[in-house]
Formats: C-alpha cells, structure tokens, sequence
C-alpha cells in the first residue's frame, strides 16, 4: 500500500465528491453531509456513470446516470441491483486527504 | 418511561396484517425501545390475509402467504405466542390475561384484534357444516369438506361472498349464491353493472338466487338446505355465510375503552386511555371503520410513530376506492356512483364486451367512478373525485382517460390482466409482468414498495397505470391506490405541498434546515430530495436563500448535460434561433480546435457541441462567449420560432422577434420542470406551438397563447389560454403564467399534467381575469430572474467553481 496526498478536505464538497486521476484508473473521492470520506472507483458497476457526480447522502452515493444506489463501505449495489465497485482506503492526516493504492509492480 | 435499565414492554394483541405492519414501522424507528410480546390466536405467524382465495382456490399454499415467518420475530426479539387468545387487560395492574391465566405485563399495548365474520341470525346457524370466511382456519375447513363435492350455499354475494363462490367451484362443489337485494356487489355496483358481474359470473357455472331473505339452516345433525323465507327450500351440503364483518371488541369493551361500531380511537391511534393504541379493522376513527390495506397501514404508521415517541404524525382518516378482482372480472369504484338529484351522468357501455364505464358529476367535479371490465382509467379518475379538481375541459374525453392520439408505447395495453408473464410492463428498466406479479405476492402492497422492489414504473412512471392493475389483480379487494399520501420521497412523510409550506412559513433558507427542521429520516436526503427541496427553496425565498449546488444534479451543478460516456454537451444561447455568420464561425472554430465528436442541431433550433469532457467545459464557455443555453436544466429551454412575416409570404405576425424577446425575459429562469417555449407567425404553426408549456400563434388580430402543450413521453395538445393583441401581453400572461405553475406545481410536473390537475378554469381566474393578480405573478418571476447570474460567465471569471478539473492527478 502506498499514500498519495489528494488535496484538502475542504475541496471535496459536502454531500458530494470529486474525481481524481490515478494509475489504478479515475477514483471518486466522496464525502458525506456528516464529512465522513470514502474512495471507491469512478465508474458506476451499471453503464460506467462516473459516481463522483452523484449525490452522497449517509453511506450511499446515487449514480446520476440512472439513479442506482452503492454501498460506499462495501461497494456492493443497493438490490434490487447487482453490482460490486471497488473500495480504495483514505486517511486524513490534519486538512491533507491522503489516498492508499496497492503498490505497483514495476 | 422511568425505570431506564429495563426495557418498556409492548403487548401486541393480534398477530394479523395491520399490528404487524405497525411492530415493523415501529422497529425501523426505534428498534431497542421495548421488549415485544405479540399474542396471536391463530395457530400460524403473520400471514397476508388477502390470498385467502388463491389458497383456497388451490392456486397457492398457505407457506406461501407467510409475510413474516418465526425466524423474523427471532431475529427481532419479539416473542410469538400463537394459538393464544387474551382474555382480559386489567388496566389497574397494567397486565394482559390470557385464557390459559398467564399475566404479562405491559407499558403500552396495542390492540390489533382485526374483525370477525358475521353470522345472519336464523335459526341453525350453529349446525356442523356452516361456515365463515374469514381467515385461515375457515379455508383449511372449507378445503377438507369440498373434497367430497355436492352442494354449497354461499349466503351473501359481496365480496368474500363471490370469492368463496369462485374458490368452491373451482373444488369441483355446485356453488349457488342467495343473496337479498337485486344484484350481486350491491355496494360497489349499479344495476346495470351488477348485471354484467352476474352474467360473467353464471358463465362460470355458479348459480344465482337474488332477492331471496334467508329464514333458516335446515338439517338436524347437520346442514341439509337453506330455506327462505317465502317457503321456498334448497339442498345444500354446506352453507357459507358471508353477510359482513364486525370489529372484534370485546376486549376492549371489557377493558372499559369506549367503543362503537369500533374501539373509538383519536387521530394519535390511542384509545380512550393513552397508554392503549388500536390500529386495524377493529378500530373506529371519526365514524369511520376501514377494510383495505391501505388506509391500516397509514394508520399503522402514524401508530409506530407515537409508541416510538415521536409524537408528529397524525392519521386524519383516509378516503377510499374499492378495486376488486373478482374471479378474474375487473372492477373499480370510487365515491357516490349511483348519482341521484343534482348530478348528471357520462355513461358508456359495450355489453359485448363486457365494460362499462360511469363517472357521477356534480357541476364540474366528479363525485362518484364505476368501471367494470376495464378499470384502466380508475386512478387517473380517482385522482380528481379526491382533490375536488374541475374537470370541466377533460369533459369529453373522461370516459377514455387520458391517452391521446400518438401516444406511443402506452396505448391499447390496458388489460395488464390478459397479458402473458413474459409481457414486458415496464420498457426503461425491462420488467416483465411475470416479474412483478411473483414480488407482489412476494409481500408487497404499495406501488412504492413493487418500484423499490423491481423498479417497475421508476423510472419514466408510464406504466404505473399497468403496475396499479397488477396490484389489484393479484392482490384483489384489499388493494387500494388512493389512501396513499403522497410522500415527497422515502426520507420523509411530509408531501411536497406541506413542506412547501412550512418553507414559507417558517422561512427555512437552506436544503439542511428543511431536512433538520422537518426530522428528515436521512440527513442527507436522497436524490429525489435533495433538488426538489431546493427548489422549493429558491422559489419561495429568490433573494434571502442560496442556491445548493450539492443539492443539484450533475447537470445543473456542471451546467452542461452529462451523456452515457460521462462526457457533457454544450448548448449555448441563441435567442428565437437567430445567430449569425460570425457567430457561427465562432462556433466552428470551437469545436474545431477541440475535436469537439459531435455538432448537431437540438429539437429547439439550437447548436450542440456533443462528447466535451468536463475538464473543458470552462475553456470551451469562454471562448464561445455566448451565455448559457440552460439545454441541461429544468429551466427555460428555447423559445422554438418559424420565420414569421419579415420574409415567410403566409406570416402575418412577427414570430421571430416575439420569440427573441420572449427568450431574453425568461432565460435563466428555474421551474419545477423543463420549459419550452414556441412562437409561429401564422395558424400554419410551423414552430408547433400547440406541443409546447407555453406556445403562441399569430393571427390577423394579434396573438393566440396556448398552455400545457406537451410533445414528448404523452403527446398532450395545449389549451387556448387566451387572445391578445400585442407582444407586451403576450410576455406578461407568459411570464404570469409560468409564475404561477413555478409556484404551485410540483418538482418534476411538467406544464402538460400540471395545467390538467389544477385545471385550466382556475389558471384563467389568476392569470387573465384578474389584471392585478396577473401583474404581481409577473413581478415575482422578473425578481427571481434578477437573482440569477449567467452561470458560464460566472464560471469564465472564477466565481462559480463547477470542480472541472479533477482534484489530483497521482501518478506512480
């Protein structure tokens, strides 16, 4: 595992999320209305909606392609759909969001 | 509740639908606040008691109406005691009393004790081979003695009547039905369809005796016939009596609670002592004691609400319709359908093939539906009997609902229940009726429930009317579409009218103070929500509030429509569609230098740079240096224009001027819902205006201003709204007018529905009639529009940060 400063907490906005570009391909940084931040990859498992611009609200992000529903702690889609997206670790470290990706074989 | 280191205990007497369904609302709410002991005489857990004909029919199991089994009241930690009948609740020592003499001890009860069948009192009532139809006992009786065939009398042709005829004579019994009056489901039909249902019914092989009074059972050690009371006798092996039903009370009347007709309860579903709620067939609220599953569950919820100690809602009655499928014969009525002094009457009746259909107006509103064969239309009806609307303008067309000439993909299919299982119902999320059906007798009661379900009808809502019938179809009597309130979304019980309200009234600026001072469930609302609550925001407050952009979609918020890709498309403003020679050179250098994949006209004369990642979006908008063409909003669209008389030889009226400016007096302009505009210079209507929220056509004398047209998912003409002799009138009703639908119509209702549901006499009133009121609407959008900036502008210069660019790019 390897961290990667992302920017300031602040720059994400409440209730919503912002995209960032990584070699383990786009990651949506979302946050909720309580400020609780979670990471998971920016393609809904559907049509590949990217889900940093969908609405947050409590652990759930909507897709704002079609309004499906994700667990954004396990990843796993709200049924009836099906579908799983894959979760990326963050800590804070003061206002600095940092992200955790596996390491890469070079 | 004093004591904080125990538990409060909730004794639940009656284990059946409604106590049931108020123990779930109760543990979604507060699923720790007590210990819960639910005390049911039926030897089975919480079955849903509307399958009992299927069951008995020998089309279901009894398994399979199992709603919640025991390992569900484990899991929750509720203690089932079957098979167990209270006897007594001794109010003094707080305790309930079973027949076995067991005690147990109680904070709050609920009682849910439901209603028993009554039996017509004459003389062998009581001989062995007569019976009621009421619950799961009953059916088991019935299934054993129909095996040996022969002869069954079924007393009473309501609706248990004729589903316990339908499910005997599907065992293979001679079933005759007796009943009193003139013709059977006297209280759901008239006589001409009472005749129809007969008809059907007689088809089937089952008898009819009507008009006949029962006087009594013949048989000494058991049933042998029915005799009545003009002498006349039948032979019968068994008797079914299925004359009504009671609330079962005596409990409650031993207790020493007041009781009716029913246990007397408040609009808090407490019973004369508070500590006591009642909820289900048993109770009585304002007069009224109810039988469908609807109005029990809405009163199931408020009931959870006040054990929970939220102490907010109320339950403040519900009205009803019944719907009911008889032996696969569709029925639907609402209201006073058998008219009388003071009403008139639109009938229309095929007796080939079955359907009749009568609505009741009194003056302009509806006051009573019947329909018979083909119920399609019954919510759509039942909509305005319950909010009183004037129906007036529909007039003509109310007996065929309301689909339209060229309404693709929904007409023709109003017969969800000839449709085979592999029938596709719902086209947006490919929900087949098979589907549905099977989630339905899954345990599902409500549309809500079957779109979370399945998503059947959530997405584009054009097959509700399908859902609704499937509904009723398998759910039968009970089914009842018009006791649900409706809700603004799942994180609320407040509809979207009372949160508009208290909006205004306790001036909530911001999407979270709504959510916080209204006890959102969620705190962050969903997206259903979230938009809808902040609009009602803006709308109320232009000036005092803030616009929310989490609180928008995606498209609002990057003001650029986002496509299946993730990439976005810009459309910028070109008022009346009038650009010229170096705007379009513009353009195309635009899009040249960014590869842009795709230009295109839109369907309202508008350019469109199709496939922009988001990252250019800002680059892209200032150097078009164009404002915003709102294509991804709810919100001014275009205003659509032909050429008009400067150069068309038929136009007598400047239409592309008039469009121009009626663009720059509505642009940047929100509403519930897209607005489009259309503006032709002669009645040759070549912008097509009659399909559009607001459209005009010139005339040699002035203007025509039509509303409420509508060309996209229900194609819907628009009504003549007025005629006017100058541009300066048409802007002003155009600007009154779509005030007045900004602040009255729901998020998300289009002009089309909006102008049907509120009607077009009323807008007439506020909008045409009423010089002053017209000019104050006008007033209030010029000051909303004055709040808005344009936002690529804004965007341009840095004031308004649309996070394009992603927030880091990481590399290894």
């Amino acid at each position: 595992m390897e961290w990667f400063p992302l920017g300031r907490i602040d720059e994400v906005p409440l209730g919503g999320g912002r995209y960032v570009e990584t070699p383990a391909g786009q990651i949506a940084v979302l946050c909720n209305e309580a400020g609780e931040l979670f990471a998971v990859h920016n393609r809904c498992p559907h049509r590949g909606g990217p889900l940093s611009e969908g609405f947050v609200s409590g652990k759930t992000v909507f897709c704002p392609l079609h309004n499906w529903q994700i667990d954004l702690e396990s990843g796993q889609a709200l049924p009836p759909d099906q579908g799983c997206v894959k979760t990326f670790p963050l800590k804070t470290e003061g206002e600095e969001i940092w992200l955790g990706l596996p390491e890469m074989q070079s | 509740m004093g004591n904080k280191t125990r538990k409060a205990r909730l004794v639940v007497i009656g284990n059946g639908m409604a106590g049931i369904r108020t123990v779930e609302e109760l543990l979604k709410m507060a699923p720790d606040l007590y210990e819960i002991t639910v005390f049911g005489d039926e030897p089975h857990p919480n079955y849903n008691r509307i399958l009992l004909t299927p069951v008995l029919a020998g089309e279901m199991r009894l398994e399979e109406t199992i709603l919640n089994d025991h390992d569900w009241y484990q899991e929750h930690g509720i203690t089932l005691r079957t098979g167990c009948l209270v006897t007594q609740i001794d109010r003094v020592r707080r305790q309930v009393i079973t027949a076995q003499g067991e005690k147990v001890p109680y904070d709050r009860v609920l009682i849910a004790t439901g209603a028993a069948a009554a039996l017509a009192p004459i003389p062998g009532n009581d001989l062995p081979g007569v019976y009621s139809y009421r619950d799961m006992r009953d059916v088991e009786a019935l299934t054993q003695v129909s095996a040996d065939g022969g002869e069954a009398v079924i007393i009473g042709a309501g609706l248990l009547g004729l589903e316990v005829a339908h499910g005997l004579n599907a065992r293979g019994m001679q079933v005759t039905v007796v009943h009193r009056r003139a013709w059977p489901l006297d209280k759901q039909l008239d006589a001409r369809g009472g005749a129809l249902l007969r008809q059907a019914i007689e088809a089937r092989g089952i008898r009819f005796l009507m008009e006949r009074e029962s006087a009594a059972v013949l048989g000494t050690d058991r049933v042998e016939g029915l005799q009545f009371q003009d002498g006349s006798q039948i032979p019968a092996q068994i008797v079914v009596m299925t004359v009504g039903i009671r609330p079962r009370i005596a409990l409650a009347q031993a207790a020493g609670l007041a009781c009716e007709q029913g246990i007397l309860v408040s609009d808090t579903l407490q019973t004369y002592d508070p500590r006591i709620y009642a909820v289900g067939e048993c109770v009585q609220h304002r007069g009224m004691t109810y039988g469908l599953v609807a109005p029990l569950f809405e009163q199931a919820k408020v009931a959870a609400n006040h054990l929970a100690e939220y102490g907010r809602m109320r339950y403040q009655g519900s009205v009803t319709s019944t719907k009911l499928k008889v032996t696969g014969i569709e029925l639907f009525s609402a209201g006073d359908f058998l008219g009388g002094e003071g009403t008139e009457e639109l009938t229309l009746l095929d007796a080939h093939q079955g359907i009749y259909k009568k609505v009741v107006l009194q003056g302009d509103t509806i006051t009573g539906i019947l329909l018979y064969g083909d119920t399609s239309i019954g919510p759509w009806l039942f909509e305005y009997l319950r909010d009183k609307n004037n129906v007036a303008s529909l007039r003509d067309h109310l007996l065929f609902g309301e689909t339209h000439l060229g309404d693709a993909g929904h007409a023709g299919v109003n017969q969800a229940a000839r449709l085979a299982d592999s029938a596709e119902i719902c086209g947006c999320n490919g929900v087949s009726k098979g589907q549905i059906v099977r989630a339905i007798r899954d345990g599902l009661f409500t549309l809500e429930e079957v779109r979370k379900c399945t998503k059947a009808s959530a997405s584009c809502g054009s097959c509700t009317g399908l859902v609704e019938q499937l509904l009723v179809s398998t759910l039968g009597g009970v089914y009842d579409s018009s006791a649900r309130k409706k809700a603004l979304c799942g994180c609320t019980d407040y509809s979207h009218q009372e949160v508009r309200d208290a909006i205004r009234k306790e001036k909530l600026l911001s999407v979270r103070d709504v959510f916080r001072y209204l006890d959102w469930r969620h705190p962050g609302g969903c997206a259903t929500c979230r938009p809808a609550v902040n609009y009602y925001v803006r709308t109320a407050w232009p000036a005092e509030s803030k616009d929310d952009p989490s609180a928008r979609f995606i498209n609002e918020r990057a003001h650029a429509n986002i496509q299946k890709d993730g990439t976005y498309s810009v459309v910028p403003r070109i008022y009346g569609g009038v650009t010229t020679p170096a705007e379009l050179k513009r353009i195309a250098e635009v899009a040249e230098r960014h590869a842009v994949p795709m230009v295109k006209f839109t369907g309202g004369q508008r350019l469109d740079l199709l496939g922009v990642r988001k990252e250019k979006l800002p680059l892209i908008w200032a150097e078009l240096d164009m404002p915003s063409g709102y294509a991804y909003g709810k919100a001014l669209r275009t205003v659509k224009s032909c050429v008009g008389k400067e150069f068309c030889r038929f136009g007598v009226q400047d239409s592309t001027q008039l469009a121009i400016d009626l663009e720059k007096n509505l642009e940047r302009m929100w509403a519930p819902h897209k607005v489009k505009l259309g503006a032709s210079g002669c009645p040759r209507n070549c912008a097509e205006s009659t399909i559009k929220d607001v459209g005009v056509i010139g005339v040699d004398s002035g203007w025509e201003i039509y509303v409420g047209g509508n060309g996209g998912m229900k194609v819907r003409a628009a009504d003549l709204l007025a005629k006017v002799k100058t541009e300066a009138e048409v802007i002003q009703i155009s600007k009154a007018f779509l005030q007045m639908y900004r602040e009255d119509a729901q998020y998300l209702e289009r002009t089309a529905p909006w102008v049907e549901r509120v009607g077009l006499e009323q807008i007439k009133s506020r909008v045409i009639d009423d010089l002053a009121q017209r000019v104050e609407l006008a007033e209030r959008l010029d000051f909303a529009i004055a709040q808005e900036k344009d936002p690529w502008a804004e965007a341009v210069s840095g004031r308004l940060d649309i996070h394009a660019a992603p927030l880091r790019r990481v590399s290894a």
